[in-house]
């Protein structure tokens, strides 16, 4: 990556979680290996969440959701970001997203899943080995 | 046609992709920066550019809210860029300034863009000097550009501004210390904000009389007004006064030939300087001297100032033979 190049990820809370402590952990770790998070706070639409991404211009966006509404959630974000030209952006996400639900999760495009216990270096690792490669 | 042909019509055109994507090619110094620019810069000059700054938790970012939701319903466009500092440790920055506008987020004639200071060898002046005119040739009425207002950086994007705003609020420690030299002189409105708050008006009072003591006589007095940018109140007047002064600019035709001047011809310079230092640098990199020079200044033979004066002079004894 160019010296004055910066990966800019948006950590987005879907939804109608009550607290982000988990969020804002991730986006420090992120921040502390040397990239560009843009965090937008709770409770965001996913109109809000690909329009941040599109404005943003970010490489990643990791969502944050702890409520169980992903299974709603994310089929609309990912159906947004097709609909405004964003399927460059590596999606992954967090929380409390239960096993099963995982492979479903994938299939809609979302590339993994750091559910409790993952380590940032996990997840930093996961980012920076596999970020998207723009022109 | 070729893809920074393309981006610059996108962003003429008023195109939110082709916006994004240009202030990366500008915040990433891509060769098509200059490209891009070259195209568009015929179209800029038409914006308001607005500079809000002031210390850490003063409330800019809510004050914009409003201020923007303001110019929304007098049917205005905004365009905001926030700007937040990068780790010098690290390298990386916390852009949390969204927060308090995301609800802006979905109106179409509004765009927000969040940038780091990126610690850029030219300073971040130019970056957002440069997404700003982004902002401005995609059509934007009123560009709002938000630091924090410490350090000489923040003096130095508050330039790109016609209109600078300082916003303090009281409790952020000594009124008159809290507000740095430098970013107090520039100030063409200063808002206390938090105003419901103890020492509101003692703080109002502080910076008016600070104010006085510069004897001077201006053709702009800088007003100092109240906000709560939390319910909304004073931001009406906020706003008027914001318009005030574009039209005080506008209507000084003499005053507004010789801003512009001098700010022409200060961008002239800070891009000559920008070329040269970075061309005559990877130059002298080049011939062989440099890396010896910097092992004499580790091991202390000669200080930094004679080695830059050694290099200079053979560069242009060189040149000129």
């Amino acid at each position: 990556m160019r010296k004055d190049r910066k990966i800019r990820v948006l950590i987005a809370k879907p939804g109608l979680d009550s607290h982000d402590r988990g969020a804002k952990v991730v986006a420090r770790a992120l921040r502390d290996a040397g990239m560009e998070v843009i965090y937008t706070g709770l409770r965001q639409t996913p109109q809000q969440i690909v329009e941040t991404a599109l404005q943003e211009d970010v490489d990643v966006i990791g969502l944050s959701i702890l409520s169980g509404a992903h299974k709603t959630l994310f089929p609309r974000i990912m159906r947004l970001l097709r609909e405004q030209d964003l399927t460059d952006v590596m999606v992954f996400a967090g929380g409390i997203i239960p096993e099963e639900d995982v492979v479903k999760m994938k299939k809609l495009g979302i590339k993994e899943i750091f559910g409790p216990g993952t380590t940032t270096e996990t997840i930093i690792r996961y980012v920076l080995d596999n970020l998207p490669r723009r022109s | 046609m070729t893809k920074t042909e393309e981006l610059a019509k996108g962003v003429l055109a008023g195109n939110r992709r082709s916006v994004a994507r240009a202030i990366t090619t500008i915040e990433n110094n891509d060769p098509e920066a200059q490209e891009l620019i070259a195209r568009i810069y015929a179209h800029t000059g038409k914006a308001h550019i607005i500079g809000l700054t002031g210390a850490g938790g003063a409330g800019k970012s809510t004050l914009i809210e409003k201020i923007v939701k303001e110019y929304r319903r007098r049917g205005r466009t905004v365009g905001v860029v926030a700007v937040d500092p990068t780790s010098p440790f690290t390298g990386g920055a916390f852009l949390g300034d969204r927060i308090r506008m995301q609800e802006l987020c979905t109106d179409e004639g509004v765009f927000i863009r969040s940038m780091a200071t990126r610690n850029y060898a030219g300073g971040i002046a130019r970056a957002t000097k440069d997404a700003v005119k982004v902002l401005d040739a995609a059509g934007k009425d009123v560009v709002i550009v938000e630091t924090v207002g410490a350090g000489q950086s923040e003096v130095e994007i508050i330039k790109v501004a016609q209109t600078i705003v300082v916003v303090h609020a009281p409790g952020l420690g000594d009124e008159i210390q809290a507000i740095k030299a430098g970013v107090m002189e520039i100030a063409d409105i200063f808002v206390v904000n938090k105003a419901d708050r103890e020492n509101a008006n003692k703080a109002v009072i502080d910076i008016q009389s600070n104010l006085q003591m510069n004897n001077k006589e201006i053709p702009w007095k800088p007003p100092v007004l109240k906000t709560i940018a939390l319910t909304g109140e004073g931001i009406l007047e906020l706003v008027d006064k914001i318009e005030e002064h574009r039209c005080f600019l506008e209507g000084d035709l003499e005053c507004r030939r010789v801003s512009l001047r001098t700010k022409a011809e200060a961008e002239l310079i800070d891009a000559i300087r920008e070329r040269v230092t970075g061309s005559l640098i990877e130059k002298l990199k080049k011939e062989g001297k440099f890396d010896a020079l910097v092992h004499e200044i580790m091991e202390k033979k000669t200080d930094p100032t004679s080695a830059a004066e050694k290099l200079l002079k053979k560069a242009v004894h060189d040149a000129e033979a």
